[in-house]
């Protein structure tokens, strides 16, 4: 496609609902076989509409989870809140077989290309780690060997996305390094108590600021403005930061 | 949750941009008309809570882009902006 598609229009596009699978009690991923997919980078998201009966229409983002593939296919994971107007329905009554209306791939800032080779630093507040995870994804598919680390900052060990996948990862590769980070409940075997990112854990758990890394922080509006300001001090420059907030509330519109 | 953190980032009004712009916007660099300051469109501050999208600085506040959708038109306001650069090398290679 290189070259063709720099005035690519971003439109509607259908989508089929082709999976569904809980993350956590409140998180659920959507597979969708998206129609004319072109393809998309590690990071990017998508829109969602969705639209009543009435002509009433919502929209959402929703950042893509699924690594780079040329099948057509993504996935999103969608949180559940409680006041929410679209992630209920989508994590509760969407079924298989459903359609919905998406428009992307979305963002070229906030991405991690397979030609970047310097040391990548993920730092994820909750939901956050949805395009944190893609990045991973896309490391791992195209047999990179860049060494990753990831900070996971997560109320608590049932509200962790991707565990098995997570754990089984650090497993078999050790250039791949994750941290939890637990800010209400820790397992039994924790060695830190419950607590937010702070300089300790900075300073303990990602890479020095000599090292020429790029960061990746997502999350809350409040908890990117904490950890970049963490990055900060520890010497890292701003301008090798990358961040997408989710806002107050974690659901974007 | 303070409301001073009530705000987004350019990333998630990059969507409703691309109705306008061709090329993404997010890694655009854009300078504040107000403070001079020059940075990525994405780390600009983004509010929603308004009858369409307001950006700001996200060092002095100043408001950078305005987007209102009617029903007949879309109004862009886009005077709190010296530039944007777009780094045309890179879109290539995004696609």
């Amino acid at each position: 496609m290189a070259g063709t598609a720099v005035l690519r229009p971003v439109t509607w596009r259908s989508a089929r609902v082709v999976g569904l699978r809980d993350e956590t009690a409140t998180a659920r991923t959507i597979a969708l076989a998206v129609r004319d997919w072109p393809g998309h980078i590690a990071g990017q998201h998508v829109d969602v509409r969705l639209t009543a009966p009435d002509g009433y229409s919502a929209v959402r983002s929703y950042s893509i989870a699924s690594g780079p593939n040329s099948d057509g296919r993504i996935e999103i994971t969608v949180e559940r809140l409680a006041n929410g107007e679209v992630s209920p329905y989508l994590t509760k009554e969407l079924m298989v077989g459903d359609d919905l209306e998406l428009r992307g791939p979305i963002g070229g800032w906030f991405v991690w290309r397979r030609d970047q080779t310097e040391p990548i630093q993920l730092v994820a507040g909750g939901s956050g780690i949805v395009p944190l995870m893609a990045m991973i994804r896309s490391r791992t598919s195209a047999g990179s060997s860049v060494p990753f680390r990831l900070l996971y900052s997560v109320r608590e060990p049932g509200a962790v996305f991707y565990r098995d996948e997570l754990r089984s990862l650090s497993e078999q590769d050790h250039s791949v390094i994750f941290t939890y980070a637990y800010t209400r409940v820790t397992p039994k075997d924790s060695p830190r108590p419950p607590g937010r990112i702070d300089a300790t854990l900075i300073a303990t758990s990602t890479w020095p600021s000599n090292l020429g890394s790029t960061s990746y922080v997502c999350g809350p509006t409040s908890f990117v403005e904490n950890a970049t300001d963490l990055l900060i001090a520890a010497g890292h420059g701003r301008e090798n930061i990358r961040t997408e907030r989710f806002g107050a509330t974690g659901e974007r519109k | 949750m303070s409301a001073s953190m009530n705000y987004l980032d350019g990333n998630a009004a990059a969507g409703e941009l691309s109705r306008i712009f061709a090329m993404d916007i997010t890694s655009a660099e854009g300078q504040c008309a107000n403070c001079g300051a020059k940075r990525r469109f994405a780390e600009a501050h983004l509010y929603v809570q308004c009858p369409g999208l307001v950006v700001r600085c996200a060092l002095c506040g100043h408001v950078l882009l305005r987007l209102v959708n009617t029903q007949q038109h879309v109004f862009l306001d886009l005077r709190g902006m010296t530039y944007l650069s777009v780094d045309a090398a890179q879109q290539e290679a995004n696609n």
